[in-house]
């Protein structure tokens, strides 16, 4: 898009409850895969990757909408990186300050949210297009609509693998827990049966609309 | 530094924890390039050669960095050299093999948001390895995941012609292939004990 024929579309809802919903990064996109199955183990850690991630990605989106003109289209992609690296640094050192358990527990994670597709994708695909409220909404519709999906993995293998959800402990002695789903495999099936539940209703509605019409 | 041997880097990096059955790294080309055993085995080599590129890099810059005492600057510094490493194959392949070129297609340029890739550069500095070891490293993780990638794309070949329900088509199907062959690879641990 040409600069300074760009018109500012006003502000909608749409944009912040597409990426919640009807895009949303992990179910529907199926971007972010890595840090969505590595640290989807426990519901506290996919909370925390998922707020650490929207916080990247709004700051970032911020920044690539705001200097979005000055940068030449060859080195766009290495300059939206440099941002994010910057940003990803931040929240590092910052989680370490918070928490020093949680920073072990997501160990490398934290600082591959640089090559995070999501945000690189948000980054080129929308901020350096739009102006910076549309870009900050979409921003938080992405990061929400990602920290919504990291919990549902995070809460389904917590459940299953540790009988617990936020360390709090659901069931009684006799559950036998499957340790499957804290392991590696665990991730791939909760995400696969997520997306199975999701192709499942997409497939009754079609199937209503066809019928009604 | 740390003093395990180069057979035991090796091994652990290829199967033992593979980067994509086990530590979940690369798992978007992993899904995206994984249809056809052709282009797998050719995105491996790249992701391969690259990985040795930048891990070699990685290395003499976590040098310089202990140096002039930045540790901060490392996450920065690392994903430039990834970035320009990645541009350099680029314009290599397109070079030598514009055929191969156009079959990798936008994945080329998205090996610099292959989390792999990153991951080698942070785990070697993090466990200490000297260069030799640094290297074959990279070099067992580019394998490990050639191997993940070409056994997926061999497992989706022959479930082209499976008759699937409609509702696992896509993404779904090839999830749950990935974790079975996940736990096939769990059967790496007791490699070494």
């Amino acid at each position: 898009m040409a600069i300074g024929l760009e018109q500012e579309t006003p502000l909608s809802a749409d944009d912040f409850l597409d990426g919640v919903f009807k895009r949303n990064p992990v179910f529907v996109q199926v971007l972010g895969m890595c840090p969505v199955l590595a640290v989807s183990n426990t519901a506290i850690n996919a909370l925390a990757m998922g707020l650490a991630t929207s916080f990247v990605l709004l700051m970032s989106n911020l920044v690539v909408s705001l200097i979005r003109g000055v940068v030449p289209k060859q080195v766009r992609i290495v300059t939206f990186i440099l941002v994010i690296a910057t940003f990803v640094t931040i929240v590092d050192y910052l989680i370490q300050a918070i928490s020093l358990d949680l920073h072990k527990a997501l160990g490398a994670f934290i600082s591959l949210i640089v090559v995070n597709c999501l945000i690189l994708g948000r980054a080129e695909a929308f901020a350096s297009q739009n102006g910076v409220a549309r870009s900050m909404l979409d921003a938080l519709g992405m990061g929400c609509g990602f920290t919504l999906a990291l919990l549902c993995l995070g809460g389904v293998r917590e459940v299953l693998g540790a009988g617990s959800l936020f360390g709090a402990r659901l069931f009684g002695d006799a559950y036998q827990e499957w340790v499957v789903m804290m392991l590696p495999p665990g991730g791939f099936f909760a995400l696969a049966a997520w997306l199975l539940l999701i192709n499942w209703f997409a497939q009754r509605k079609h199937q209503a609309l066809e019928s009604t019409t | 530094m740390n003093d395990e041997s180069l057979w035991s880097i090796f091994t652990n990096a290829c199967l033992i924890n593979n980067f994509v059955l086990a530590y979940f790294l690369g798992i978007c080309p992993f899904l995206g390039v994984s249809a056809k055993l052709n282009t797998a085995v050719r995105m491996g080599a790249a992701v391969t050669f690259v990985m040795l590129v930048s891990s070699m890099a990685a290395f003499g810059i976590q040098s310089v960095l202990v140096i002039v005492d930045a540790p901060y600057l490392k996450l920065i510094s690392f994903i430039a050299v990834i970035a320009s490493t990645v541009q350099l194959v680029e314009m290599f392949i397109k070079k030598t093999s514009p055929v191969l070129f156009r079959s990798l297609g936008i994945f080329l340029p998205l090996i610099t948001t292959n989390c792999a890739i990153l991951a080698v550069a942070l785990f070697q500095t993090n466990k200490g390895y000297g260069f030799t070891q640094s290297v074959v490293y990279a070099f067992g993780a580019g394998v490990g995941f050639t191997l993940a990638l070409v056994l997926m794309a061999g497992l989706r070949e022959k479930l082209e012609l499976a008759e699937t329900p409609e509702i696992v088509k896509g993404t779904a199907i090839t999830l749950i292939l990935a974790g079975l062959l996940s736990i096939c690879f769990m059967g790496f641990a007791g490699l070494f004990s």
